[in-house]
Order: structure tokens, then C-alpha cells, then sequence
């Protein structure tokens, strides 16, 4: 009865420690790192308007207005529209639920690629690890871009097929990452300790290592993600993204459509624009993320700096000579 | 480091055979048969007369084993230096893309130079200034250089201009060796947007290394002797934290060569990423085959001088 009751209270305090730390974590986001508070902002209305598409839009996906081709931005449409009169607004806006949609799963089946590779090679070790890298070293040295294209060229554009090769690719060439995560905490005595007690190597790997990488796992998601949704546009901008009908922001700026571009610049401007922001905020929220979490990288914000404040009174000191 | 550069040198050929490996499987295991897709094409381009299958297998070499398929590719590449032919219009394989080569790696050494010029000073003096305003400025540009997709602004560049004065960049591109300047004209727009992105990544790897060596013991103690600030960042910190640097920039190489497929692209440029867009347009496998594998044979050389160089840069590391 009382070993029961002894093994029940400390998880609930793990549990309660982990959700505490998760809220801590956001208000010092919020309280420290004004880029990452922004960059929150634009992931979480990249997810507001993706999930929501279909009642923000003005106008149903694709809806061809033939009499208002190319008409500057005005009151009915906010944005303009395009050579066959779609509203550009509503295609950005319907942009964002692929952009969302492939980042999302991308980055989830990248993650689980990199993760059970870079965990079994870097637990491993000796041949198994040796020969596995050589070939992730064999594909890291393939361009990316040309590969994905060559794929793509042959499976053919769809949705589902660009998270596949996305999340695959992706999560090969990311291993590495989660690879020196395992490594550096391998030799740890808890990982030792749970040899000692006779874990399998799949329980340690799953109860002891993964819990420790996580927050690599995590920061490493973020990257991946703005990657991710940066490549499918530059794929479909090269014509081996997703399919036409899909409304695509690299696709909208594809080079078919450039004599029209030449006629109504702004078709040029929204996608671009779009992109590069919510990449951006992508960027800075995974950088604030890994600033908060990873204590080696954490610069002299926050409140671990006590040392450092003092090693800059001594540089001060030293350097006003 | 003579006992690593053996065992670096044994793996490069092991590489290499994979990647070989790769790019060959590649076109031929993955699902969707190019045969189909060539078939229909013909069929198309031939005005409805179907093309029989065993034509084109026996044309591709497809009509042997998938082993003598790959010695026979790889015997002629090790033996003749042959990629093969071409299916469209057969021409050379090794012939063109060393054609096409010297205007990606023109682009992609520019890139390089825009990125390293831009990209280290920014870093270094973030890192020495730290959480100043300067700092927030540098690393939120580095941030947003990475963030603008490069096909984004390369577009903008050809519409705006041309649009408000009637300008757009010059396209026609003339040999370096007859008219360098001309030559540099045309390069510099493209070799401007690839290596701003560059410019990004390197800046923040450059910050980030040289937070880490100014946190060092050593810092410290040049601080104590009473070093100008000057001497400490360049003679004491930069030197060391350049070192890793180094390493990523060589690992951003193939990022580079994809980048200028896009750029190659917009700015009509026929190098070797414009080649594997006409060839994959083309349905052109041999070809594909060809660049993909040219492609990654260089960027592992590129990865081997890197790692040689860090080795000779930093005589404290002993490779095990």
C-alpha cells in the first residue's frame, strides 16, 4: 500500500513540474524576448488563419471573377487579383492552411526520421552507428533541392507526396543533431545507472534518453518547420511542388505568371510577403525557444547572468584603462 | 593528423560509392516507373504513335539486371570519364555539364565571397557588443536575410525596376576571360540574393562561436593582462571561434548549389541548374543522374578541403 502510494506522488509532482515549467517558460518568453513573443504571434496566426481558412477568406478558394482580371487592390478585392480575377487575399489566405498543413506534418515525420536515427546511432555507437552515418554523410553531400526535385519529378506533386519527401529528407539530413544530443548525454550516470539496473536498450533509450533530448527535439522542430515550408514553396516556385489548383504562396509567385507580374506588380509582392514572415517568425520564436531552454547557448539575458554581469563590471573596469 | 587524413581519405571513396549508389537507385526504385512517363511523353510529342517499351528500355539500359545496369554506369564514369548519353538529342553527358559548371560555380564562389564579407563582421560585432541595440539590429537582420526566400526577391528585382524605370537586370552574359567587368555585371545581382542568405546563416554561427570563445579562461586572462579590446577580438577570439566556422560554410555548399538552381532560374543564367531544370522537363534521366552525381562528387571535396583545413587551422585538434 504505501510503496503504491510512494510511487504515485512523485509523478504527479514530475507532471506538475513539467506543465510548471512549460508556463514559466512562456512568461519569460513574454518577459524577455519581445522577437520571440512576435515570433509566437505570427505561428499561432499562421495556425488561427490555416484552421479557420474557410470563414476568414472573402471568397471560396479559386473563385475566377473572368470581368475583374488583374484588378489593383481596391475594396472588393483587398489585395487585387490575379490573371484569372482570383481574389488574392482569399488565395493567401487559403496559402497559409498548406503552408500549415505541410509544415505540420513535415515537420512531425522529419522529427520521427531524425529522432529514431540520431537516438540509435548515437546510443549504439561502434559499427552500427559508423555505418549508418556514412550514409547520411552520402546524402548530406547530395544537394537538396536537385534530390527533392528528382523525386518529385518521378512520384509526382501532390500534398501527401511533398510531406513524405519533405519529412524524409529533412529528417536524414537532421539526424546529426539529435545524434551529438544523445551522444553528450550518454555518458551521464543516470544512463549508466539504468544499465546497471538492468533497463533494455529500448528502455533506456525511450524512459531515460529521449526525455533528456527532448528539448533539442523540440528547438530542432522549430527550424525544421520554417525550413520545411520555405522548401515546398521553392518547390512549387520551380513547378515541382504541389499541384496547380492547390493554392500555393511559391506557386502564386511561379514563373508562369511573371508577364502578368509586369502588369500588376503587387501578384509579386503578397506571396513573398506572406512567406517571409511567417518564416521569420518561425525563426525568431525557435531562436527565443533555444535561448529560454538551452542553458550553454544562453546569452547574458534573463536570469542566470549574475556571473556574467560580473565578468562585464571586470571587463569594464579593465577596458576603461 | 597523418593517421586522420588516411582514414578521411579511405572514407571519401566510400562516399563517394554511396552517393553513386543513391543517385542511381534513386530514379530507378522509386515508385512510379519512368518508362510509363517516358512512353506517354513520346507517345505525345509523336502525335499519338506509341513508342514500344522495349525501345526505350534497351535505350536506357533498363533491359538487364539492375546490377549490370549499375556497373556498366559506374565502369564507364571510373573508366572513360562517361556519363553517358543524353536522351534527348544525345548529346554528351560529361561534355555538357562541364560546359555548364564554370556559371554555377561562378555564382556559387561569389555567393560564398558576398556571404563571408557580409556575414562575419555583423558577427563579430554582435558578439562583442552582446545584448546591445547593435546586437538586437544584427541578429534580427541575420534572421531576416534567412527568412526571405531568394526566389522572392529575385522576382521583385526583375518586376519592380522594370516596372518604375524601366531598368531590369542584365541577363546576357559574357565570357570573364573577354570582358570581366561585363562579366561581373551580370553575376552580381544573383550572386547579391544568394549570398545574402548566406550572409544570415554565417553571422549567427560567427556570433554564436564567439560567445563561446569569449566565455574561455584564456579571455579572461587577455582581458586581466590588460589587452586593448581590439587585440583580444581579433588576435584571441576570432581566431578561434573562425575555426568551426569554417566547417559550416563548407556544409552550406550543397544549400549554395541548391540556391542556384532557383537563381539560375529567374536570371536566365545556363548553368548546371538550369541544365537539370530543362533536363528534368525533359524527362532526361541519364542526364539527372549526371548532374546529381557531379554535383555531390564536388560537394564532398568541398567537405574534405573544409575538414583538412580545420585540421591545419587548429593544430590543437588531434583527429581520433
Amino acid at each position: 500500500m504505501t510503496t503504491k502510494a510512494e510511487t504515485v506522488v512523485p509523478s504527479q509532482q514530475v507532471g506538475k513540474k513539467r506543465l510548471g515549467f512549460w508556463i514559466d517558460l512562456f512568461q519569460r518568453l513574454i518577459r524577455e524576448k519581445p522577437l520571440g513573443t512576435f515570433g509566437l504571434f505570427v505561428v499561432v496566426l499562421l495556425f488561427f488563419t490555416g484552421i479557420f481558412a474557410n470563414f476568414i477568406a472573402p471568397y471560396p478558394v479559386n473563385a475566377v471573377h473572368i470581368a475583374d482580371r488583374l484588378s489593383a487592390p481596391s475594396v472588393r478585392y483587398i489585395l487585387g487579383s490575379d490573371q484569372l480575377g482570383r481574389d488574392t487575399l482569399s488565395q493567401i489566405i487559403y496559402g497559409a492552411r498548406i503552408s500549415m498543413i505541410i509544415g505540420v506534418f513535415g515537420t512531425l515525420l522529419s522529427k520521427l526520421i531524425s529522432t529514431v536515427i540520431g537516438v540509435t546511432s548515437g546510443f549504439f555507437g561502434g559499427k552500427f552507428d559508423m555505418i549508418l552515418q556514412r550514409f547520411v554523410d552520402a546524402f548530406m553531400a547530395m544537394p537538396q533541392l536537385l534530390v527533392l526535385m528528382t523525386i518529385i519529378s518521378i512520384i509526382g506533386n501532390g500534398t501527401f507526396q511533398i510531406v513524405v519527401v519533405l519529412g524524409i529528407t529533412t529528417g536524414i539530413s537532421s539526424s546529426r543533431v539529435i545524434r551529438s544530443a544523445v551522444i553528450a548525454i550518454k555518458s551521464n550516470m543516470y544512463v549508466q545507472a539504468a544499465d546497471a539496473i538492468g533497463c533494455g536498450s529500448i528502455r533506456t533509450m525511450t524512459r531515460h534518453i529521449l526525455p533528456n533530448i527532448m528539448a533539442a527535439i523540440i528547438i530542432d522542430a522549430t527550424i525544421i518547420m520554417g525550413a520545411i515550408i520555405m522548401l515546398e514553396a521553392s518547390l512549387s516556385f520551380l513547378g515541382y511542388g504541389l499541384p496547380p489548383d492547390v493554392p500555393s504562396w511559391g506557386a502564386m509567385l511561379s514563373t508562369g505568371t511573371e508577364t502578368y507580374m509586369q502588369a500588376s506588380p503587387w501578384l509579386a509582392l503578397w506571396p513573398g510577403l506572406a512567406l517571409a514572415t511567417v518564416v521569420y517568425g518561425i525563426n525568431m520564436f525557435g531562436d527565443a525557444l533555444r535561448d529560454l531552454i538551452d542553458p550553454r547557448l544562453r546569452g547574458g539575458v534573463g536570469r542566470y547572468t549574475l556571473k556574467d554581469k560580473i565578468f562585464k563590471k571586470l571587463k569594464e573596469s579593465f577596458g576603461n584603462h | 593528423m597523418g593517421a586522420y587524413l588516411v582514414r578521411r581519405l579511405i572514407w571519401i571513396p566510400i562516399t563517394v560509392i554511396l552517393v553513386s549508389v543513391i543517385v542511381f537507385l534513386m530514379v530507378r526504385f522509386i515508385p512510379g516507373n519512368i518508362v510509363d512517363i517516358i512512353v506517354n511523353q513520346l507517345s505525345l510529342s509523336y502525335g499519338g504513335t506509341v513508342v514500344p517499351r522495349s525501345q526505350i528500355e534497351h535505350t536506357l539500359g533498363l533491359d538487364v539486371p539492375i546490377y549490370v545496369q549499375y556497373a556498366r554506369w559506374i565502369g564507364n564514369i571510373v573508366l572513360h570519364g562517361n556519363l553517358g548519353v543524353s536522351m534527348r538529342g544525345s548529346q554528351n553527358i560529361s561534355q555538357t555539364i562541364l560546359h555548364r559548371l564554370p556559371i554555377t560555380l561562378e555564382l556559387s564562389i561569389l555567393a560564398l565571397i558576398i556571404g563571408v564579407v557580409i556575414g562575419i563582421p555583423i558577427g563579430v560585432y554582435s558578439a562583442a557588443r552582446q545584448d546591445s541595440i547593435g546586437d538586437y539590429i544584427g541578429r534580427s537582420i541575420a534572421i531576416i536575410l534567412i527568412s526571405i526566400p531568394s526566389f522572392w526577391i529575385g522576382i521583385m528585382i526583375m518586376i519592380y525596376p522594370s516596372v518604375w524605370w524601366h531598368w531590369s537586370p542584365p541577363v546576357d552574359l559574357i565570357a570573364f576571360t573577354k570582358d570581366p567587368l561585363r562579366n561581373l555585371g551580370t553575376f552580381i545581382i544573383p550572386s547579391i540574393i544568394l549570398g545574402t542568405t548566406l550572409a544570415g546563416s554565417i553571422m549567427r554561427m560567427t556570433r554564436a562561436m564567439m560567445l563561446e570563445v569569449l566565455r574561455q579562461d584564456y579571455t579572461r586572462t587577455a582581458w586581466a593582462k590588460g589587452l586593448s579590446e581590439r587585440v583580444i577580438i581579433i588576435r584571441h577570439v576570432l581566431k578561434n571561434a573562425l575555426i568551426p566556422v569554417v566547417t559550416i560554410i563548407g556544409m552550406q555548399f550543397p544549400y549554395i548549389i541548391g540556391g542556384s538552381v532557383i537563381i539560375e532560374r529567374i536570371f536566365v543564367l545556363p548553368g548546371v541548374g538550369s541544365l537539370i531544370l530543362e533536363a528534368l522537363k525533359q524527362r532526361d534521366y541519364p542526364m539527372i543522374e549526371g548532374v546529381n552525381l557531379v554535383l555531390s562528387i564536388i560537394v564532398v571535396f568541398v567537405n574534405l578541403s573544409v575538414d583538412l583545413a580545420y585540421g591545419w587551422l587548429d593544430p590543437r585538434i588531434h583527429y581520433q
